[in-house]
C-alpha cells in the first residue's frame, strides 16, 4: 500500500514537473553591447531601446514569456566572445543579439552562428560577414559598416569636394568606413590617418592636419570619441577654417556633451528622429516619454532587432526548436521597423535608404539632426557578391 | 615637415606629460609610501573633473569651481582612505588589487546614479579660450598652454614641499622607515591620510583640467590609469622625480610616435607597409619603451630609496 501511494505521488510529481517546464519555457535572448567604461553610453540607449521594445510587445517576445540576459563586453573582443559562450552554454539563449563594436562582432558571430543559435546584430557591420563569412543564421538589423560612409562619400563626390583628410579609430569598422568612403568619393584624398580605439586626445593628430592644410575632413569617431574629437578639432579654432564631414560622429549622444561644437554639421544615416512613419513615430515618442532623453541610431537597431526576433517566433508559433523556420521568417523582415519597411539581401543585411541629415537648433532651442535629402534609395552593401548564401 | 611643427608636437607632448604627472605624482606617492597598489587613483581622477563641472553649474566661476573641487576631492580622498583603503596597508598587493578595482566599479557606478551615464558639457572657460603667438606662426590654444603651466608649477611645489618642509620631511621620514617614525611619536596614520587625501587633490586637478579639452563622463579615469602606471613603472615606483621624468617621457614618445612615425617609417619601408604598422606601433610605442626601460634598470629610472 504504502509503495503504491509513494509510487502514485511520486508520478504526479514528475507529471507536474514536466507540465511546469513546457509551460514556462521562456523564449531566452543574449543581448551583448557596453555597458560600463566610456562606451557604455552607447549600451545604454541600446538597453533601454530593449527594453521599450519589450514594453510594446506586452514583455512577451512572440507571444512567449520572455527572459533577456544583457552582457557586458567592456569593448573587448575576448571579453564578447566569453559573454556568448556562457550565454550559449549556461543560460542556452535562442538568440544571441546586440554588439557595437566590429571587433566584438567578428569574435561574436562565429561562436554564436557555430553553436547553431541564431545571431541578430544590431550595431556592428563589418565587411567580412556581409561577404565571405556570412551565415545562415546570421543578421543585422542596422547595415554593413561600407554603407553610411558610402553616401557621405558620394555627397562629397556631388559636392565637387577635393583634398580629404580622413582619419578613423584603428580597427576593423575604421578600415571599412574608410574604404566605403572612398569608393564613392574620387577626388583627392590627402591622408588616411588611423588612431588608436578610444584614444582620449587628438591634439597631436589636429597639429599634423592643420600642417597638411587639407580642404576638407572626414572623420568617423563613434560614442565619446567623438565627443573628443569634435571639442578638440573646434578648439583648436578649425571649426571655422575647414570643415567638417562625418558618419556616427554627430549624433544624440554626442551633441549634448559637446553643444554648438556640432551645429551644422553634416552626417548621413540610415534613420533619424524625424524619420516620418508610423513605427519610428510611437518608438521615438514612448521612448522620450519613458526615458526622458532623444534617442539614437543604435536604439532605434537594437529596438527592430528584438522586433525582428519577435516576427520570427511569431511565424513558427513558438516552436524555438524550427530554425529554418525561424530563418525563413526573417528573410521576409515582416516587422514595423523604425526607418520604414525594408527588405532583406541575400547576405541577410538590410537594403535601405541612406540620408543626409544635418544639426540644426531645434524649436526648443536645442540641437538635433534633422533629414535634409535622400542620398541612396534602397542601396546595396558591396561585399553581398562574395556571399555564397543564395535563397 | 617643418621645424615649427616638431616644437607644436613637443608641446603637444609636454602637456599630455604634465596632465599624467598630475595622477601619476599622487599613485607613485600612496605606492611608495603605503606601499599600496591603488587602482582607484583614476577614479578620483574621474570624481575631480564631475566636481568641476557641478560647482561650476553651481557657482559660475571657473576660479571658484576648480577651488571647490580641489577641497571636494581632497575630502573623498580622505575619506575613502578612512573607511576602505586604511584595511589595506597590512595586506598583500593582490588584496589591494581587488579591492581597488572594487572602488573603481563603485565610483563608476555611483556617478552614473548622480550625474547619468551620458557625458556631461564642458567647455574650456572662455577666459581662456583662443591662441597664444609662442613663436612667429606657431598658434598655441590658451588653455592647453595653461595646463602646461599649471602642471610645471606643481611639479615645482610638490619638489618643494617633499624636500624642504616638515610635512615633506615626514613623508620621506614615513616612506623608508615606518616604525621608526611612529616610535618617534609621529601620528602615521594622520599622515596617511593627509598624503592620501593630497593625492587624490592632485588627481582631481587633473581631471577637472581634463574636462573642458576631453570627456567627462563614467569610467574616464581607467584609460588614463593604464598610461599612468606606465608612467610610474618607468620613473621609478615611489619617486615623485621619477614620476615627473617618467611623465614628460611618456607624453613625448607618445605624441611624437602618433604624430611622426608613420611619414619615418614611409621612408624605410613601402608607403602601404607603413600605412598599416605605422598606426598599430604608435599605440603600443610607451608600452615597448617600458619594456626597453625594464630590461635596463629594473627599479625604474628614478629609484626612490627605501629600506623596509
Amino acid at each position: 500500500m504504502r509503495t503504491i501511494r509513494s509510487a502514485i505521488v511520486l508520478a504526479l510529481v514528475a507529471a507536474l514537473l514536466v507540465v511546469q517546464a513546457r509551460a514556462a519555457e521562456p523564449v531566452k535572448i543574449g543581448f551583448i553591447t557596453s555597458l560600463s567604461g566610456p562606451a557604455g553610453i552607447i549600451g545604454k540607449h541600446m538597453k533601454d531601446s530593449v527594453e521599450l521594445a519589450l514594453d510594446h510587445l506586452g514583455r512577451k517576445v512572440g507571444g512567449l514569456d520572455t527572459e533577456i540576459i544583457y552582457g557586458d563586453d567592456q569593448r573587448k573582443p575576448d571579453v564578447g566572445k566569453q559573454l556568448a559562450d556562457e550565454m550559449l552554454k549556461k543560460h542556452r539563449v535562442n538568440f544571441v543579439s546586440g554588439v557595437i563594436w566590429s571587433n566584438v562582432m567578428l569574435a561574436v558571430a562565429p561562436t554564436v552562428t557555430g553553436a547553431g543559435t541564431i545571431m541578430v546584430g544590431t550595431n556592428a557591420g563589418p565587411h567580412e560577414l556581409a561577404g565571405k563569412m556570412c551565415h545562415e543564421l546570421y543578421f543585422t538589423t542596422s547595415w554593413q559598416n561600407d554603407q553610411t560612409p558610402e553616401a557621405m562619400g558620394k555627397y562629397m563626390q556631388d559636392q565637387g569636394l577635393t583634398d580629404v583628410y580622413a582619419m578613423a579609430p584603428n580597427y576593423a569598422a575604421g578600415k571599412d568606413m574608410i574604404s566605403g568612403f572612398k569608393r564613392y568619393f574620387k577626388g583627392k584624398v590627402v591622408a588616411e590617418v588611423y588612431t588608436k580605439l578610444g584614444q582620449q586626445d587628438y591634439q597631436a593628430e589636429i597639429t599634423q592636419l592643420r600642417a597638411a592644410n587639407p580642404k576638407v575632413v572626414f572623420v568617423f569617431y563613434p560614442g565619446d570619441m567623438g565627443i573628443q574629437f569634435l571639442k578638440q578639432y573646434a578648439q583648436a579654432g578649425l571649426r571655422e577654417q575647414i570643415p567638417l564631414y562625418s558618419v556616427y560622429t554627430v549624433d544624440e549622444i554626442s551633441i549634448p556633451a559637446v553643444g554648438d561644437a556640432a551645429l551644422g554639421n553634416l552626417e548621413t544615416r540610415y534613420w533619424s528622429p524625424d524619420l516620418k512613419n508610423e513605427a519610428n513615430a510611437r518608438y521615438v515618442g514612448d521612448f522620450k516619454k519613458k526615458f526622458g532623453y532623444t534617442p539614437t541610431f543604435y536604439g532605434a537597431q537594437s529596438y527592430d532587432g528584438i522586433m525582428l526576433i519577435d516576427s520570427a517566433v511569431r511565424a513558427v508559433k513558438g516552436d524555438l526548436s524550427n530554425k529554418k523556420g525561424m530563418v525563413a521568417a526573417m528573410r521576409k523582415a515582416d516587422f514595423k521597423s523604425t526607418r520604414g519597411r525594408f527588405t532583406y539581401n541575400h547576405n541577410h543585411h538590410p537594403i535601405q535608404n541612406f540620408y543626409l541629415l544635418r544639426s540644426v537648433k531645434g524649436a526648443g532651442g536645442e540641437i538635433e539632426m534633422q533629414i535634409q535629402k535622400t542620398v541612396f534609395e534602397n542601396h546595396k552593401d558591396a561585399y553581398h557578391q562574395d556571399c555564397p548564401m543564395k535563397w | 615637415m617643418t621645424g615649427l611643427l616638431v616644437v607644436e608636437q613637443m608641446l603637444n607632448g609636454l602637456q599630455l606629460g604634465v596632465m599624467l604627472f598630475l595622477v601619476a605624482a599622487g599613485l607613485t606617492l600612496v605606492f611608495g609610501i603605503m606601499n599600496l597598489v591603488n587602482l582607484a587613483h583614476g577614479s578620483l581622477y574621474m570624481i575631480g573633473a564631475y566636481f568641476g563641472v557641478a560647482f561650476l553649474a553651481w557657482t559660475g566661476s571657473f576660479a571658484a569651481s576648480v577651488a571647490l573641487a580641489l577641497l571636494a576631492t581632497l575630502v573623498v580622498g580622505m575619506l575613502v582612505e578612512v573607511i576602505a583603503v586604511r584595511t589595506l596597508y597590512e595586506r598583500d598587493h593582490l588584496d589591494q588589487v581587488l579591492a581597488t578595482f572594487g572602488l573603481i566599479l563603485f565610483f563608476n557606478e555611483l556617478v552614473a546614479i548622480v550625474w547619468g551615464r551620458a557625458a556631461l558639457f564642458a567647455s574650456v572657460p572662455p577666459a581662456l579660450g583662443g591662441f597664444v603667438e609662442l613663436l612667429p606662426g606657431l598658434r598655441y590654444p590658451v588653455y592647453r598652454a595653461v595646463i602646461i603651466l599649471v602642471g610645471l608649477a606643481v611639479a615645482l611645489l610638490l619638489y618643494v614641499v617633499v624636500s624642504r618642509t616638515r610635512i615633506g620631511m615626514l613623508i620621506r621620514a614615513g616612506a623608508s622607515n615606518r616604525t621608526m617614525v611612529a616610535a618617534l611619536g609621529v601620528n602615521v596614520r594622520l599622515l596617511y591620510t593627509v598624503v592620501f587625501g593630497f593625492g587624490a587633490a592632485l588627481a582631481g586637478l587633473g581631471g577637472l583640467m581634463a574636462g573642458p579639452i576631453y570627456t567627462v563622463q563614467p569610467g574616464m579615469g581607467e584609460e588614463l590609469l593604464i598610461e599612468v602606471l606606465v608612467v610610474i613603472v618607468i620613473g621609478g615606483i615611489g619617486s615623485i622625480r621619477g614620476a615627473l621624468v617618467g611623465a614628460v617621457v611618456v607624453g613625448m614618445v607618445d605624441t611624437l610616435g602618433r604624430a611622426f612615425l608613420k611619414p619615418m617609417l614611409a621612408t624605410v619601408v613601402s608607403p602601404t607597409a607603413a600605412d598599416s604598422a605605422g598606426p598599430a606601433l604608435a599605440s603600443m610605442l610607451i608600452y615597448v619603451f617600458m619594456a626597453a626601460v625594464l630590461y635596463f634598470r629594473p627599479q625604474g629610472l628614478f629609484p626612490a630609496v627605501r629600506s623596509r
